[in-house]
């Protein structure tokens, strides 16, 4: 390897210099290319610390190409002197010459030749009369520049030279060379990697090993990934189903009006059953079946009160309660599975779901007309809003969250109701974190749930908890097709109470 | 959630001290309120209309405060002192009753048959010796359109009107007519116009134009004259000018109109709750024919009743002290723990003993309140179709496949033109009322959701393999709703060249993950099928014991250039619900 050759010679020459060598000196000095001893530097480098090399940069004067043709054949206005014969030249003839033009009109302010403009046959060059022989002093400065003695020139002078074309100033890098603390004349061939056949033979022994850049990234995977909002979904059914609650069958996003508001007790005029907030249907625009006398209690409840209530006095419409919609809380399934509940003999339950809802809203870069809604419902005998609190309080914990206010809030199927309010350390502030309540009586006793049997709720979005686990400003880049795939890719794992 | 805006310093120097705003935060949370916001007019006009347009406004501090959506009693500056200074224990609570005016003789509104055609029920009231100052009749002004928006449903269920009753005279008249009929100088105008004149002015009109549907296509118009015949306004379109209130205004005459006579008398209590505190000098109310009482309602209830459902354990007598504290002035009936509570008619929110208790937990303090845990012993069960999905989803992605998460509403051309589909082939549900095309109909399928996901990801490395389990929604006469959803897994890989066999790789895959070998029968084998949204000769349907599940294959050249991709792609999609 030819560059093998030269780092050994330039390990030779390091161990006879007393500090250090320059690498174009070595290069000058070899006859070879500097580029040559650059790489033999680098590859010296790279196998420890052999040597040392800090990289310098120096100016120096050079020759242009023109700049070498006069210090090989003297400068344009010399050899014009030296082309005129005696008898004189036609200037016409002199022109023809390569450095004709410009060693003429030089040569004229020098005055080495003069021009009978009246001799017949056209103007003639004559040398001038008094000078026998001319001083080249451009030629004799460019071969002292080509000799590496640029500086005996005044800076004038070159930069003269240097507006004729003839120098040029170019920057050098060079390395400055010294011996490193394991500095040795001989170096072996490292290997790049451990191969079958060294393990085989063993030769791994004997040979050395190219060291690894551990600065550098390493090869990324070929692998799929799973979408944030998904991974925090997951973890949030974990929560759930440690803490002992069941999962809903929610997979119905198509509700009757009747079990997504009239059976929570949501007034027929209730301002969240207008167009402008929830999807209706056109086709199928109706449901068909209602447990019929249940339907009969909710009217009743509704129009007339009961159940210790002094119910909305209004007349209750089945039409309005049989309009399909896209369902705008899974709260519409917790109140199918507490029918179904109340249908049987009573035992306590905890359940939960997380799922879509839909609301006909103005979108924003926080809202969209579809998000993720998870639920939790606890029926049991005597519950009290202290347990509400406390069993929010044991779910939030298992999300990093210990730092709970309540306040109290309206929702029309919960009473109690409460806002939840968690303090955010970084924005040094409480922020809302979900809403919970207890079922109106008017609610759970239609069902036919005993009366001493209290159910409490609370609810809150999944996107939200996660744009502030992954620092997502935008929620199109998170749901939806705009989805930014490089995000999904890049996503972290998820602990939500860490 | 409605929000008041308040200016600050009326506000502090009504409750009689002043708080920092911390403290005042710390107030509105306990008793239910948030302090939303503290702003300016100036600040508010900067914002809205640049800094030039809010040089000159009123620099005076506002406070801006939500209120929960089911009190109408808290909708004003007065409202929200009264109910706040009961709270705090500085007031009692003011008991509202209806007076006849000194000469004895109650004014009549007399409500003909007409107007059952289109706004049948009215109720009116008097205030009389009232003293309107500028803030007092700004707040006047500021309740009226807030209990329009709010409980009055954007006037569509009742609308109010207020006149000054020294301008008009007795008995009055409730009734409806045509509206060529019609013809009076409506509210800050200089001439007489018709009702259908009328209508055709405010079309343009930014505040008004939003109630005139409610009456618009009707019959006949809603209409109030007095004894002599002049109009004290159309309801809920505009009041007459002759009639309209000033800062001189004595007497005030209220009407309001509705659709519904619960919510009207809901909204005449609220009303009078708001004039009575603010001008104790005296008031009368009259009613139409029934002659409306300002009810109060008794209710009794334990002590124990509460105590149990908050968890707190309290005297009666403290507990009636935590109610009266609420406006809802309480007191030990003497037998047992019996507490009898007063419901004064401007809390129609309270229906069930479950409000009153609510009421004495807020009294008490949510915060307060020890948090306990539910003893009931319950085991946990994940609903087995997430259970598949949760497992899937972890091996698709080990697979080397990317989930996606796209909307369960799309457009028609989605679903159907742009897979080469007629919309009446597919089981897709129709949504009546979308605000855009992008909500139109359920997805039938999630294809199109990924194809999507590729075209707005095309800076992204070749090739994108992206997969999504997720629920499509499907026309079923079977089920109450007649609809049901179906769980479907979905995959496409999009790439230079068309990697059937990856795709096809894929369900071998999942048909392994799932427990189903290779074969006819009782395993699974695809066939050659067609379908228009896949390239001739390159679908196949996917059967499963016996029964197609769903179909793979190189995706048509023409779906590929509807979803804006320029490179062949191939897709898979089955229903995963049969394997339960």
């Amino acid at each position: 390897m030819a560059d093998t050759g030269v780092a050994e010679t330039l390990l030779r020459r390091l161990e006879k210099a007393d500090d250090g060598v320059d690498s174009v000196e070595v290069s000058g000095s070899l006859g070879v290319d500097h580029q040559l001893v650059v790489g033999a530097v680098k590859s010296l480098q790279a196998l420890g610390d052999i040597i040392s090399a800090e990289l310098r940069s120096s100016k120096h004067w050079e020759l242009t190409g023109e700049g070498k043709e006069i210090a090989e054949q003297g400068s344009h206005e010399a050899r014009v002197f030296s082309s005129v014969p005696a008898e004189g030249l036609a200037q016409t003839e002199l022109m023809k010459l390569a450095f004709g033009k410009v060693g003429f009109s030089k040569a004229m302010s020098n005055k080495w030749i003069r021009v009978d403009k009246a001799h017949e046959g056209g103007p003639r060059i004559f040398k001038a009369v008094c000078i026998e022989s001319i001083e080249d002093q451009v030629r004799e400065k460019l071969l002292l520049v080509q000799k590496g003695q640029a500086s005996q020139l005044e800076e004038k002078e070159k930069n003269e030279l240097k507006k004729r074309k003839l120098l040029s100033e170019v920057t050098v890098k060079s390395y400055w060379i010294t011996k490193g603390d394991s500095f040795s004349t001989t170096i072996t061939k490292q290997e790049t990697e451990l191969t079958p056949e060294m393990i085989a033979s063993g030769s791994w022994k004997e040979k050395k090993f190219k060291p690894y850049n551990f600065e550098a990234m390493g090869v990324a995977p070929d692998c799929g990934h799973l979408h944030p909002l998904m991974k925090v979904r997951t973890q949030f059914r974990q929560i759930f189903l440690e803490m002992g609650f069941t999962e809903m069958p929610t997979n119905n996003f198509i509700e009757s009006s009747f079990w997504n508001f009239d059976s929570l007790f949501q007034p027929q005029q209730h301002p969240a059953r207008d167009q402008h907030d929830t999807f209706f249907l056109s086709d199928p625009a109706l449901a068909h079946q209602f447990p019929q006398d249940y339907l009969e209690r909710v009217r009743k409840v509704h129009s007339e009160g009961g159940y210790g209530s002094q119910g909305y006095k209004y007349d209750w419409k089945i039409e309005e309660a049989q309009k399909n919609i896209l369902r705008t809380h899974t709260t519409a399934v917790s109140a199918r599975m507490l029918y179904k509940l109340a249908q049987q003999k009573f035992t306590p339950v905890r359940y939960f779901s997380i799922d879509r809802v839909f609301r006909n809203e103005t979108l924003d870069a926080t809202h969209l007309a579809e998000f993720h809604q998870i639920e939790g419902v606890v029926a049991d005998y005597g519950l009290t809003l202290g347990d509400l609190m406390g069993v929010l309080h044991q779910f939030f914990t298992k999300l990093g969250i210990t730092k709970l206010r309540f306040k109290p809030a309206y929702n029309p199927y919960t009473e109690p109701s409460m806002e939840v309010f968690s303090y955010h350390e970084g924005l040094k502030k409480w922020v809302e974190v979900g809403n919970s309540g207890v079922f109106r009586p008017e609610m759970l006793l239609p069902m036919g749930l005993p009366e001493d049997v209290s159910v409490i709720a609370w609810g809150l979005s999944l996107e939200r908890p996660t744009m502030i686990k992954y620092g997502i400003n935008n929620i199109r880049e998170l749901v939806g097709h705009k989805v930014n795939l490089q995000m999904v890719y890049d996503s972290p794992i998820c602990r939500l109470d860490s | 959630m409605p929000t008041v805006s308040v200016k600050r310093d009326l506000l502090f120097q009504a409750l009689g001290r002043t708080y920092t705003d911390e403290e005042f935060d710390e107030l509105c949370f306990e008793f239910g309120l948030e302090l939303d916001e503290i702003t300016s007019e100036k600040e508010i006009i900067s914002r809205e209309q640049g800094d030039s347009k809010a040089s000159g406004a009123s620099e005076v501090i506002l406070y801006k405060i939500d209120v929960p959506a089911n009190r109408y009693d808290l909708l004003c500056l007065e409202g929200l002192v009264r109910g706040l200074q009961v709270f705090r224990n500085k007031i009692e609570a003011p008991r509202y009753r209806r007076v006849s005016p000194a000469s004895g003789e109650l004014q009549r509104l007399v409500i003909t048959k007409e107007t059952e055609a289109v706004r049948p029920h009215a109720v009116a009231a008097v205030l009389r010796n009232i003293t309107f100052t500028q803030d007092r009749y700004d707040s006047f002004i500021e309740l009226q359109e807030k209990l329009h928006q709010n409980i009055c449903r954007k006037r569509s269920l009742v609308a109010i009107g207020t006149h000054d009753l020294d301008t008009i005279s007795g008995p009055f008249t409730y009734t409806a007519k045509p509206p060529g009929d019609i013809c009076f100088k409506p509210l800050n105008q200089t001439k007489e116009y018709t009702a259908t004149q009328l209508m055709s002015l405010y079309k343009t009109d930014s505040h008004l134009r939003h109630y005139l549907h409610i009456i618009e296509d009707k019959p006949v118009y809603p209409i109030i004259y007095d004894s002599n015949g002049i109009v004290l306004s159309m309801p809920p379109i505009i009041n007459g000018d002759h009639s309209k209130i000033s800062l001189k205004t004595k007497n005030v005459f209220i009407e309001c109109t509705a659709t519904d006579l619960t919510k009207s008398l809901l909204w005449l209590k609220s009303e009078m709750k708001f004039s009575v505190a603010v001008f104790p000098a005296g008031k009368d109310c009259i009613g139409h024919d029934g002659d409306h009482e300002l009810a109060y309602r008794k209710e009794q209830l334990s002590s124990d009743f509460i105590n149990r459902k908050v968890g707190i354990s309290e005297s009666t007598d403290r507990i009636a002290q935590l109610l009266t504290r609420m406006c809802l002035r309480s007191q030990p009936t003497g037998a047992c723990d019996n507490i009898e509570v007063e419901i004064p008619p401007t809390r129609p929110d309270v229906i069930h003993a479950c409000d009153i208790m609510e009421d004495a937990a807020m009294a008490y303090g949510f915060n307060n309140i020890t948090r306990t845990t539910p003893r009931a012993y319950t085991i946990a069960n994940q609903f087995p179709l997430n259970k598949l999905t949760e497992l899937l989803r972890q091996d698709l992605a080990a697979a080397g496949f990317t989930e996606a998460l796209n909307f369960a509403l799309c457009s028609q051309e989605d679903i159907a033109d742009k897979l080469g589909k007629k919309i009446s082939e597919t089981r897709a549900v129709h949504i009546s009322n979308p605000k855009t095309a992008e909500f139109q109909v359920a997805r039938t399928t999630l294809l199109p959701g990924l194809l999507k996901t590729v075209a707005a990801n095309r800076k992204m490395p070749l090739p994108m393999k992206l997969f999504e389990i997720s629920d499509v929604v499907l026309k079923d006469e079977t089920k109450d709703v007649g609809v049901r959803n179906s769980r479907r897994l979905c995959a496409i890989y999009y790439n230079k060249s068309p990697g059937f066999e990856v795709i096809h790789g894929l369900l071998d895959r999942t048909m392994q993950l799932l427990e189903v070998k290779p074969g006819q029968g009782d395993g699974y084998h695809i066939q050659a099928s067609d379908d228009c949204t896949f390239f001739p000769g390159r679908c196949a349907e996917i059967i499963v014991h016996g029964k197609s599940v769903g179909r793979l294959g190189v995706l048509h050249p023409d779906v590929i250039n509807r979803f804006e991709l320029t490179m062949p792609c191939s897709a898979l999609e089955i229903d995963i619900e049969p394997f339960l």
